[in-house]
């Protein structure tokens, strides 16, 4: 993988910024909110796909279970948005405690009736879950393709356990939000998904600087090396179980930021969200969007997600094959995704196959001694 | 007494479907260290072949030999993930070697491309495609020496391969002409019934056993003998040993590797056909049944250790035991006056799923102790 990046013009930039912040501004009023609500869950989901980027594209870790993490903070923002709207329901606490006999709220879910607590619970509890996760796993130097299959088989585990509790978190069912109030509002409400939308692109544009500072200096050098080399970091002297146990975590909060961003504009959160096909899609964002490019993996989860909801409008059963033939193809054909197959050689490659662009010759005397060679 | 025969009995029936749907998994793993996704899908393909060989005894001119399509859907089911688990290797996972992360994510769109194949596919015509796909592929390899290396080989090949499409189409077209029931596309989820001889129940030291479940564990039995003498008896087992201990030392002293990642793939992808066949007797068979056992297939794995058969057959007994321990909450029938706060967390994991949710935690515990499981392959590597 070709890390070069080709350095943009700083008026291109420049401009860049704000054809985009001008297109954040107007979004609300251009489009219908039916759309705009689409979108505004893309985004969000753009966020997990940065921090599953974090840990496959720059650690090289292949997380399977970032659902886990998602969903968790999903349900922490879902359980305030309950908690606090449920002044009207028998014992104060949410309505469907009562369909299973509970009249007293559960004793872990007593913090949430504070935003402060549960502004940082939607990021820290899931960063906590991961790191616990992630150390108890890379403690062991388990690694590579048994990393894989633990975290999905921890995801199942998830899934299952909450599946199962309908007493403390109404199992199958879910967690609705729609109707609940957040600043004396209704969250479903065309206003408050308005602002929820410039909320997700702000918190969007946020979680890319904060990837680019993690990324950068030599926190960023590590992971890398990590990835290409973990036995010869270890050798240098620096501990990869840290390391992998922080990204890991940092991967897991923003998950969690984004499952609550995803939760309050869809309108529910349910196990579904801990399936397995979902997380594995999560890594399919990165991978056509180009693992390593943190810009990629926020492409690729919006455009692969719009192309999804298009599709799925269309011809409902193609869905399935188009994503499994896209599995295949960025695999095989595409392995760095379509933007770092921009910022490599890509393109250059492409034009010098039509003769449009003059060939490179790289290290001409080698070819001249092994033309050589070859005559003797 | 009783009841601990009755639990143990529960804990191997489990574990044997769990143990013959992992041997192909294991294998392949140890093998290639590439871990197959599809594998559940590969299982899936095998439960319709059951369910298409049982239509097919149906017809007239079979229905003598009804009783046995069990025994023959087996071989078929072999016969069928494995050609499909070949063609997976000839072309995706061959390219792939040595990025395995990249193989796994290569297997999962395989295993949604085959999910959605059976949903939206009539079955008559999946047949069809199977049998010119096992024509195609197996045809080339008969000719005679002399044809194989001359330089027109090629256009022999692709002459089987037309003769294989044409057969597959027809044989599409006769069966969906003849069994109705093959011939339209559908998602719901169909019924294997298993033969008259295979229903009800056997009595054992006083205790019933419903026959499937015996039937499964004879299954499983054969496969693991049968496994265990080709890799340790044939000389293609030898060949795999000896890649699975040390690849590149093989491929310099003549191994062809190239062959036996062809032929461990398939042996494994077949196995999981077998498995196939064992899963359509427990309950209906769907396009997502692969999915409900594949996890399971991985904590074998990973609990088993690499390319040593005994580990994969005592994680996988192991953990249809303590399934069954916990889920059914039979430790409270063992003990019954033990102290409250144990018996109700006792009683808070003893359905399927939250056992489940019991079994991975003991896992990962155990993975504190030994990270590479049970049996780990011994080496001086710093990667392993």
């Amino acid at each position: 993988m070709s890390f070069s990046k080709f350095k943009f013009d700083k008026k291109i930039v420049l401009s860049f910024w704000i054809i985009l912040i001008a297109l954040i501004i107007a979004a609300p009023t251009l489009l219908p909110v039916f759309r705009l609500n689409l979108l505004g869950r893309y985004l969000s989901l753009s966020i997990v796909a940065l921090g599953v980027d974090l840990i496959w594209g720059y650690t090289g870790l292949l997380s399977l279970g970032q659902g886990i993490f998602f969903a968790l903070g999903g349900y922490c923002a879902a359980m305030y948005l309950q908690i606090t709207s449920s002044s009207e329901f028998p014992n104060n606490i949410p309505e469907f405690f009562a369909l299973y006999g509970v009249e007293k709220l559960p004793f872990f879910w007593e913090p949430f009736r504070s935003s402060v607590f549960t502004f940082f619970a939607i990021w820290i509890i899931p960063a906590l879950v991961a790191g616990l996760i992630g150390f108890l796993v890379f403690r062991n130097r388990i690694k590579g393709v048994y990393f894989s299959i633990l975290t999905q088989a921890s995801l199942l585990v998830f899934f299952n356990f909450f599946n199962g509790q309908q007493k403390l978190i109404n199992g199958t069912n879910g967690l609705k939000t729609d109707v609940t109030q957040l600043f004396g509002q209704m969250v479903g409400s065309e206003s408050m998904q308005r602002l929820f939308f410039w909320v997700t692109a702000i918190i969007v544009i946020a979680s890319w600087f904060f990837a680019k500072w993690v990324v950068k200096g030599r926190f960023g050098n590590i992971l890398i090396g990590i990835r290409d080399d973990e036995p010869r970091v270890r050798f240098t002297g620096y501990n990869p179980v840290i390391f992998k146990t922080i990204i890991f975590s940092i991967a897991g909060g923003l998950a969690g930021i984004s499952g609550a961003l995803y939760t309050v504009q869809s309108g529910i959160v349910s196990p579904q969200f801990m399936t397995v096909p979902f997380s594995i899609e999560m890594v399919i964002w990165v991978a056509v969007g180009g693992r390593g490019t943190l810009l990629g993996a926020i492409l690729g989860a919006v455009f692969i997600n719009y192309a999804k909801s298009l599709v799925s409008e269309a011809l409902p059963a193609s869905w399935m094959f188009i994503q499994g033939g896209l599995f295949i193809l960025v695999v095989t054909a595409l392995p760095e995704g379509v933007l770092g197959w921009i910022q490599g050689d890509g393109p250059r490659n492409l034009l010098q196959r039509f003769g449009l662009k003059r060939k490179i010759e790289t290290y001409p005397s080698l070819e001249i001694n092994n033309k050589a060679g070859n005559n003797e | 007494m009783e009841l601990l025969l009755d639990s143990l009995f529960n804990g191997v029936a489990i574990g044997s479907v769990l143990l013959v749907a992992a041997l192909g998994l294991a294998i392949v793993f140890g093998l290639m260290g590439v871990i197959n996704l599809a594998h559940g899908e590969l299982m899936m393909l095998g439960a319709y072949t059951t369910y298409v060989t049982q239509l097919i005894f149906k017809l007239p001119i079979l229905k003598p030999f009804y009783n046995s399509y069990i025994i023959v859907s087996i071989f078929l089911a072999f016969i069928v993930s494995g050609v499909v688990g070949i063609l997976l290797e000839k072309t995706i996972i061959r390219k792939l070697y040595g990025s395995p992360l990249e193989t796994l994510l290569a297997t999962w769109g395989v295993s949604l491309i085959l999910q959605q194949f059976v949903r939206s596919v009539p079955l008559a015509y999946g047949t069809g495609l199977v049998i010119s796909l096992i024509i195609g592929l197996f045809l080339p390899t008969t000719f005679p020496p002399k044809i194989k290396e001359s330089i027109n080989f090629k256009y022999f090949k692709f002459s089987s391969w037309i003769l294989a499409a044409l057969t597959g189409v027809v044989t599409g077209s006769i069966i969906s002409s003849t069994v109705s029931k093959l011939s339209r596309a559908s998602a719901r989820n169909v019924d294997v019934t298993a033969p008259s001889w295979m229903r009800g129940q056997v009595e054992i030291l006083g205790t019933a056993f419903p026959k499937t479940r015996l039937m499964i564990i004879v299954i499983t039995l054969i496969s693991v003998i049968a496994i265990t003498f080709f890799l340790n008896q044939s000389a293609w087992g030898m060949r795999i040993r000896a890649v699975t201990q040390n690849r590149q030392m093989s491929d310099c002293l003549g191994i062809s590797t190239e062959k036996v990642d062809i032929i461990t793939f398939g042996i494994g992808s077949g196995l999981a056909g077998v498995a196939g066949v064992a899963v359509s007797l427990l309950g209906s068979v769907g396009p997502n049944v692969g999915g409900n056992y594949i996890v399971g297939c991985f904590m074998v794995v990973v609990l088993g250790g690499v390319g040593n058969l005994l580990g994969t057959v005592l994680a996988s007994f192991g953990i249809g035991i303590m399934t069954d321990l916990i889920g059914a909450g039979r430790f409270l029938t063992i003990w019954p006056d033990m102290p409250l706060p144990l018996s109700n967390t006792i009683n808070f994991f003893a359905t399927t799923s939250m056992a489940r949710v019991m079994i991975f935690a003991l896992i990962v515990i155990f993975l504190q102790f030994k990270p590479t499981g049970l049996f780990p392959q011994k080496g001086r590597m710093v990667e392993n």
